[in-house]
């Protein structure tokens, strides 16, 4: 009997449906959006790390060292800040790249290839939500800098254009551990990938302190790489507004952005 | 016209160096269930991904509903639909987000995507559990929810890579009346499995394979025919008679005989000569508890069917 009801009840929800239109590009990039919004709504604790976590290195940095390697915290403050807020928001790159991975290991990305989308949109989508992250973990530092005495002297203008560059440079940086997520076996993986090319140069460049105090041949790489001219340039901007630099690494990761997402196409 | 659900013609598929997929030829009807059946590491799921144009074969081609599935993935796209081994929803999500989300990505518009979320949720009876994280669903729920992400547009074909394994006996059957009213509905299954009660429960016809080849092809009588007419089973009592039992079965029958508990069995190729086998039994006074003669399980069926096939590779 309850068979023959369910019987019926599934045959009517398959007959008579029609295919809706294919969803546009945008449309699908916002439907993976709302994904990774819910998943922070199901689980607030995920957002420490753009919350409380760069609060307490800020804190920690500036009174623990401060006074060692400046003379006063105020003054480490100064220089401390742009760095450690690129450092924090590099950190949160990984956060697409690991989703990824998980969703092609445990099977659901199946779903998504078989789905009249572009496919790009999966990641585009996360990564948009991404933005929001390295957002409030900028707001929060550049706050709290304000409050504990960090006196930009590129002003407003100065500030914002840093903000803007981090925002650009972590959304190309992001790419990288995207292509991880592929081609790698677990997320645990990419996080020791991450933690060993994001851990060393975050201490060898100028993050934390002047790398002209550096041995020579660190001093060499740091003049090379994109992540040094990236901290380099967050700090010229927010002191002193120079914008040739921060030109200069936008245009390198612009142009590695479209290098991976020509890989990523492949990969897929 | 085109009759033909799938069309599956030398299909080869190799990772590294382990040829997975051995010159693989399939013709599945339209409109009805169709089993592939086989042990673990056989390449059922390797077929389903190539069928479903999730992975490129190697060599020989695939046609859906008269598509290629190289040439024209998105035309084969729009009319299958997948439910995977693995997770096939997110687990991190409750099952109407899950649903709503899948809908968007189809092309549904908000609205009417929240509709057909409540739609298919109601239909699946899991209307309660609508708000709660998929990952504290029970093994049966999860499946539902599964499948009900598959038809969210309702498929011509529908691939169901093993439904039912680590299912409950009740749940397992929630998933066969699910999948008798699809096809009742008309659409075409193609369900994996390595339990052979579910491929002879459900299956109009099934396909066994092994080690990536196909051994056996038909409906469930044919299979069970083509392993030998007849099967003799015969229980005795006390188990000092196995032996004197076995060697008069063998005299008579000319035939070999295995031995399982207390159990005798074997094909049987002249059913005429069992009676003067029981009449001998008697004789010497060996007591039966237990007697048939019948055509074999399909487990017996695909028993003789693999361990042939294994045979044949490595002799
Ligand atoms: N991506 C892969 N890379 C390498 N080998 C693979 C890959 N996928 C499957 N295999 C191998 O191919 C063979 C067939 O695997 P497949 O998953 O198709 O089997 P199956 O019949 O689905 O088995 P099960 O019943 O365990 O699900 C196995 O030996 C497996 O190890
Ligand atoms: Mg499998």
């Amino acid at each position: 009997m309850s068979h023959e009801m369910d019987h019926t009840r599934l045959q009517r929800v398959i007959s008579g449906v029609k295919r809706p239109e294919n969803p546009s590009m945008l449309q699908a990039t916002l439907a993976f959006s709302s994904r990774a919004l819910i998943k922070i709504k199901h689980v607030p604790e995920q957002m420490f790390d753009v919350t409380v976590f760069p609060i307490i290195f800020l804190m920690m940095f500036t009174y623990l060292f401060g006074g060692a390697l400046s003379g006063s915290a105020t003054e480490y403050l100064q220089y401390l800040l742009p760095g450690i807020l690129v450092m924090t928001v590099i950190q949160i790159t990984m956060y697409t790249g690991t989703e990824l991975n998980n969703d092609i290991r445990k099977g659901i990305f199946d779903r998504f290839k078989t789905l009249p989308i572009w496919l790009p949109s999966t990641l585009v989508g996360s990564l948009l939500v991404d933005v929001i992250r390295y957002s409030i973990a900028m707001t929060i530092m550049i706050s709290l800098g304000f409050i504990l005495g960090f006196r930009p002297d590129g002003g407003v203008v100065g500030v914002s254009l840093a903000v803007v560059t981090i925002l650009v440079f972590s959304f190309c940086f992001s790419w990288i551990w995207t292509t991880l997520g592929i081609l790698m076996r677990s997320e645990k993986s990419i996080m020791m990938a991450s933690m060993m090319v994001i851990f060393p140069l975050t201490f060898i460049s100028n993050v934390f302190v002047d790398p002209e105090t550096l041995p020579g041949w660190l001093q060499v790489r740091s003049d090379k790489s994109d992540l040094f001219t990236d901290y380099g340039c967050s700090r010229i901007n927010a002191r002193n507004s120079n914008l040739t630099r921060s030109y200069l690494s936008n245009g390198s990761c612009s142009h590695s952005f479209h290098h991976l997402c020509t890989t990523y196409n492949v990969l897929i | 016209m085109d009759e033909l659900a799938i069309e599956v013609k030398d299909l080869v598929k190799s990772f590294g160096k382990e040829r997975v997929l051995d010159r693989l030829h399939l013709s599945i009807p339209k409109g009805i269930v169709y089993g592939l059946l086989g042990p673990n590491g056989a390449g059922k799921t390797t077929t389903v991904r190539i069928l479903s144009t999730l992975l490129k074969p190697d060599g020989g081609h695939v046609k859906i509903l008269g598509y290629d599935t190289e040439k024209h993935a998105s035309e084969v796209r729009k009319r299958i639909s997948l439910t995977g081994q693995y997770a096939s929803v997110d687990e991190d999500l409750t099952g109407l987000e899950n649903l709503v989300m899948l809908a968007r990505l189809l092309g549904y518009p908000k609205k009417q995507a929240k509709e057909r979320a409540r739609e298919l949720l109601e239909a699946f009876r899991l209307e309660d559990a609508a708000k709660r994280l998929v990952k504290n669903y029970s093994g049966g729920m999860r499946r539902r929810i599964d499948i009900a992400a598959s038809i969210i547009v309702a498929p011509e074909i529908l691939f169901l890579d093993e439904p039912t394994t680590g299912l409950d006996p009740e749940s397992r059957n929630e998933v066969w009346e699910v999948i008798r009213a699809f096809v009742k509905g008309g659409t075409t299954v193609i369900l994996t499995t390595q339990y052979l009660e579910e491929a002879d429960q459900l299956a109009d016809r099934i396909a066994v394979i092994n080690r990536g080849k196909l051994i056996a092809e038909g409906t469930s009588n044919e299979l069970k025919d083509s392993v030998g007419l007849s099967r003799l089973h015969i229980t005795i009592v006390s188990e000092k008679d196995l032996n004197e039992a076995k060697k008069i079965l063998e005299q008579k029958l000319t035939i070999e005989v295995q031995i399982e508990g207390m159990t005798l069995s074997a094909q049987v190729n002249n059913p005429s000569l069992v009676a003067s086998a029981l009449g001998e039994l008697a004789n010497r006074q060996i007591e039966i508890t237990d007697f048939s003669l019948g055509r074999p399980t399909l487990d017996e069926a695909f028993l003789n069917l693999t361990s042939d096939s294994i045979g044949g590779v490595e002799g």
